[in-house]
């Protein structure tokens, strides 16, 4: 039975020990500890969210800069496109000026072969009758050194012009 | 592989008890003749050892009883003929005489008696213990018998040996002030088992304002856990069952009791004062019940951690007896009891070693789950609490 019966001394030494490990680890052990852990898992917590918030940071960032990167490569085919377009009207109008410009030259050209053509073939006219009058002249002499050939002539010219008259 | 391990560390226990258990059992023999005859100073007491060989009866429930009780002195070992043992101081608070502080060898040397007081004999209602006779001739125990007896040097060793685990511990902590360092080694096994008891059980069981309890419970925790831990080892900084004595669990239910009752709130004082039943129970059934209700748990504290400490205790104890009853039968009985009494205190050490563990639970979480009962707060204090 003495096993059951709580003793007196012990019950003393027990309640102030304990009493006073207890203050000792209440002051500078278990809440030292605790706090630390605590503290630390804040950190640990603190330090991932801020993880995350950086990684979102940086998917902005990521997201911003192929936007930018998308936008300068459309500018880039809309610049060579126009540039493009530029360089082809340029040039089309540039043949078409070039066209023009042979048309008219051409075309001033034939005007001065033409002018050039009547020009000789006035000339030509010309000469060619002074020539057929000179070359008739001279038959014309030949021919009407007698009388009888003269008066033959006439006749016949005065035939000739009552024929084209009557026709 | 995993299997081998085990049975690798199981041979291992086994050899380990198997050097352990003589001095075990010469412990247990001394322990017996000291508690029959604690008087008697050594060379008698070693002829008294003959004479219980030579009669080669024994005593199983004295010894038993002397090893789980307390005693003056601390027997360590014997090496030859001598003994290795701590006398410790007898401190007496007498209504006769005052106070009085001596050794206890001083027994021994003065055959028996001193200052008045004497070692109550086998058979005296107090036997075992200091003594002294009242005006009436009557054997009484002084007013106070505060000595150092080995319980309370083990209580000691356990109190002292918690703050140098803890307080190094939270050493680590403070050289560590930034909180961005993990810890390895020791301090992260005590953070890990720290945080558990912490996360687990006080913060579950208390509730919202475990701050406040969670030193209490943590130092109830680790204090009973190691005093469970160093009850089992078998050889002198431990061996001494603090928790398998009724005086050491009644002092930690009482505190658990007076922390549960003094910052108990209102809500729970009503609850036991004036409870929620119908008007003709009110009183006093209800207050009766309620009060017996407030006794009872830390009751069930006390007798839960010290019978199942000493349940384990004991029963590893008996099984070391074998051995001695083996011996007074014949040699062969011997052997075979030893064989036998090995492998049960092995399995036992370990079941022990699990018991250890879950009566320090129990005990914490129970506490913890009072505490926690007696801060329940009104509805609406309770919404603004819990954020």
């Amino acid at each position: 039975m003495s096993l059951l019966l709580p003793e007196s001394g012990l019950i003393f030494w027990m309640f102030i020990t304990f009493l006073v490990v207890f203050f000792i680890l209440a002051k500078f052990g278990f809440p030292v500890i605790t706090n630390m852990v605590n503290k630390r898992k804040e950190y640990i917590d603190r330090s991932l969210e801020n993880a995350d918030k950086a990684n979102a940071k940086l998917a902005d960032i990521q997201k911003a800069s192929d936007e930018i990167v998308s936008k300068a490569d459309k500018e880039q085919s809309r610049i060579l496109r126009e540039a493009a377009e530029e360089r082809e009207k340029i040039i089309s109008d540039a043949k078409k000026k070039a066209e023009i410009a042979a048309q008219k030259e051409i075309a001033n050209a034939k005007e001065t072969i033409k002018l050039q053509q009547e020009e000789a073939t006035r000339s030509l006219r010309r000469d060619v009758s002074e020539l057929a009058i000179e070359i008739a002249e001279k038959i014309l002499r030949k021919k009407l050194d007698s009388e009888g050939e003269q008066m033959s002539m006439v006749d016949r010219m005065v035939d000739e012009a009552v024929n084209n008259k009557l026709n | 592989m995993v299997k081998r391990k085990f049975n690798i560390t199981i041979i291992c226990l086994a050899i380990l008890f198997a050097a352990i258990q003589p001095a075990f059992a010469q412990n247990a023999q001394e322990l017996r003749l000291d508690s029959l005859e604690t008087a008697q100073n050594d060379s008698v007491a070693l002829n008294a050892a003959g004479n219980a060989a030579k009669k080669k009866s024994l005593d199983i429930k004295s010894m038993i009883f002397g090893h789980v009780g307390d005693s003056y002195e601390w027997n360590i070992t014997k090496i030859g003929n001598k003994n290795i043992k701590i006398v410790l101081p007898v401190i007496l608070i007498s209504k006769r005489n005052g106070i009085h502080a001596f050794s206890f060898s001083k027994f021994a040397k003065n055959s028996g008696v001193y200052d008045g007081f004497h070692i109550a004999p086998a058979g005296s209602p107090y036997a075992g213990k200091i003594v002294e006779y009242d005006g009436n001739g009557k054997e009484v125990r002084p007013m106070m018998d505060i000595s150092i007896t080995r319980t309370t040097l083990a209580i000691f060793i356990n109190g002292l040996l918690l703050l140098i685990i803890i307080l190094s511990t939270a050493h680590w902590y403070l050289k560590h002030p930034d909180g961005k360092t993990s810890p390895k080694g020791f301090v992260g096994f005590m953070e890990m088992f720290i945080m558990m008891v912490e996360n687990e059980i006080v913060k579950e069981c208390v509730g919202p304002n475990y701050k406040k309890f969670s030193p209490y419970l943590l130092t109830a925790f680790f204090f009973i856990l190691l005093s469970n831990v160093m009850g089992l080892l078998p050889c002198f900084p431990g061996g001494i069952s603090i928790t398998a004595n009724i005086s050491i669990t009644l002092v930690l239910a009482l505190f658990t009791f007076f922390i549960t009752n003094v910052f108990g709130t209102k809500k729970y004082w009503k609850g036991i004062l004036w409870p929620d039943v119908p008007v003709a129970m009110k009183a006093p059934l209800m207050q009766l019940i309620e009060f017996i209700g407030m006794l009872t748990k830390p009751f069930a504290l006390m007798v839960r951690l010290f019978g199942n400490m000493l349940a384990g205790h004991m029963g590893m104890f008996i099984i070391t007896c074998l051995i001695f009853i083996g011996a007074t039968i014949s040699p062969v009985m011997t052997g075979a009891m030893s064989v036998v009494s090995i492998l049960l205190n092995v399995f036992m050490s370990l079941l022990e070693l699990l018991v250890a563990f879950i009566q320090a639970y129990v005990f914490t979480m129970l506490s913890a789950v009072f505490i926690g009962l007696a801060q329940e707060k009104e509805v609406g204090e309770k919404e603004v609490v819990k954020k």
